[in-house]
């Protein structure tokens, strides 16, 4: 509750900073504010593989499922703000250069590199029964992945040399003044706050359903064996304990 | 010593099976022969060798993957993974046996594939020769590691090339331009993640 209170005033403060406090760019006037949006979800991106990469480590050293599922978790949050990343670069591309899509930026171009294989994360997930076999190949995959962000980095400079002779500079501007620099880590806490509020909802949510799931195991095979067999069916019964 | 020979053994038994059975390999061949002649009428004529050297990255790349499909088949439809697994030998050697396997026979199919590229295009140069070898290991490495998670689970087949495709990117650039020194980083680095994480991938997959 506290976590998910801090978001909100985090949030407040960084659309506040980024609307009325943060300077006009010089360039590219008003639609240059979405770089405050757009550079810190996708760093927090970076954080939510990194952190589902970790707990994959974890996993495979400790066999903790607890880790599995918190790996699950936080990729998850990862593609989701993966994907926002590749729509706000998008529309930024759209209102500076009149384009929807720009293969010269390189974070946007390592973002569907990425997109696309943690994509697959959740088609390896689903193909495979749940077991021990799932959670550790869900675990390599997710380390695989950390891996690959530097390795398709470098590849995607490489490539900008033979397939496009002209590179942009990158436009967020590197000399920053100190009110950009602040609405943009304000607006960055926010952002690695929302991942860490969803983080916390969506483990909570998948935990109590694993129970729920227990508990209506344990109270179906005992109603099945029991002695009132004949006279209770036995399904509706755990269907009402739960609700 | 036993390693060595683990592998050896390993790696045997899945070129004897090939030998025997004669499977894989013809249908690598055809399958970049025929890709390679649906290039040719894809590019508009007066290309530059660029434009048709990068369709052979994706030529390569999808026989690999046809390759990579087939290599647990065996495995799984014979009921070997528990064989496998009940060995005593390190689970790595596994991974490494079905890789010189792999690796044998996209070799061989290349073999015919790049002299075939230089006929019908514009012939070929010793970097792209050297950068084909190094890019194989690589594309084998990863392959057979995503190859035995992707045996595991109910799409199989359809599995392999969305696990593979995004991961070979990497390999492709570096292809296409040439980055020798790239593709053999990228080999070091996931030779010996796939080395070191074979043995999770197939400890429990039945």
């Amino acid at each position: 509750m506290k976590l998910a209170a801090l978001t909100t005033l985090a949030f407040g403060a960084a659309v506040a900073l980024i609307f009325f406090y943060a300077p006009t760019d010089a360039d590219q006037g008003f639609s240059q504010r979405i770089f405050y949006f757009h550079v810190p979800i996708a760093l927090t991106s970076y954080a939510c593989f990194g952190w589902g990469a970790w707990k994959a480590l974890r996993y495979l050293r400790t066999r903790d499922e607890r880790a599995d599922l918190e790996s699950y978790v936080a990729i998850h949050q990862g593609v989701i703000f993966g994907a926002l990343t590749l729509v706000t670069g998008s529309i930024w591309a759209r209102a500076s250069w009149g384009v929807w899509w720009s293969w010269s930026e390189n974070q946007l171009v390592l973002f569907l590199v990425l997109f696309l294989f943690y994509c697959a994360y959740f088609m390896l997930r689903y193909s495979v029964d749940a077991g021990p076999a799932r959670m550790n190949m869900s675990a390599v995959y997710a380390l695989f992945g950390v891996v690959l962000i530097p390795v398709s980095f470098l590849a995607i400079r490489l490539s900008q040399r033979f397939i496009h002779p002209i590179v942009f500079d990158s436009h967020a501007p590197s000399n920053m003044t100190g009110a950009q620099w602040l609405s943009f880590l304000v607006s960055l806490a926010a952002m690695l706050l929302l991942f860490a509020t969803l983080y916390n909802v969506e483990l909570a949510g998948k935990r109590i359903d694993a129970h729920l799931r227990e508990l209506r195991e344990i109270l179906g095979r005992r109603l099945d064996g029991g002695p009132q067999r004949a006279q209770a069916p036995a399904l509706p019964a755990p269907e009402r304990e739960s609700a | 010593m036993t390693y060595v020979s683990d592998v050896g053994a390993l790696a045997r038994k899945d070129l004897l099976l090939e030998l025997r059975a004669k499977e894989t390999l013809p249908s690598m061949l055809l399958f970049v022969i025929s890709a390679l002649t649906i290039f040719h009428f894809a590019l508009p004529s007066g290309t530059s060798d660029v434009a048709a050297r990068g369709l052979l990255w994706s030529a390569l790349v999808f026989t690999a993957l046809l390759g990579l499909t087939r290599a647990f088949v065996a495995e799984r439809e014979q009921g070997m993974f528990d064989a496998l697994i009940l060995t005593p030998c390190d689970r790595s050697a596994i991974w490494l046996a079905k890789s010189i396997a792999v690796l044998a026979f996209l070799a061989a199919a290349e073999v015919v594939a790049l002299p075939a590229f230089a006929a019908f295009f514009h012939g070929l140069n010793g970097r792209t020769v050297a950068a084909v070898a190094l890019a194989d290991l690589g594309i084998v490495a990863v392959g057979t590691l995503f190859g035995a998670m992707a045996v595991a689970g109910r799409a199989r087949e359809l599995l392999l090339p969305l696990l593979f495709l995004p991961a070979a990117i990497p390999i492709v650039v570096g292809g296409v331009g040439g980055y020798l020194w790239f593709l053999a980083l990228y080999d070091a680095i996931f030779a010996v993640f796939a080395w070191g994480t074979f043995e999770y991938v197939i400890a429990e997959a039945a």
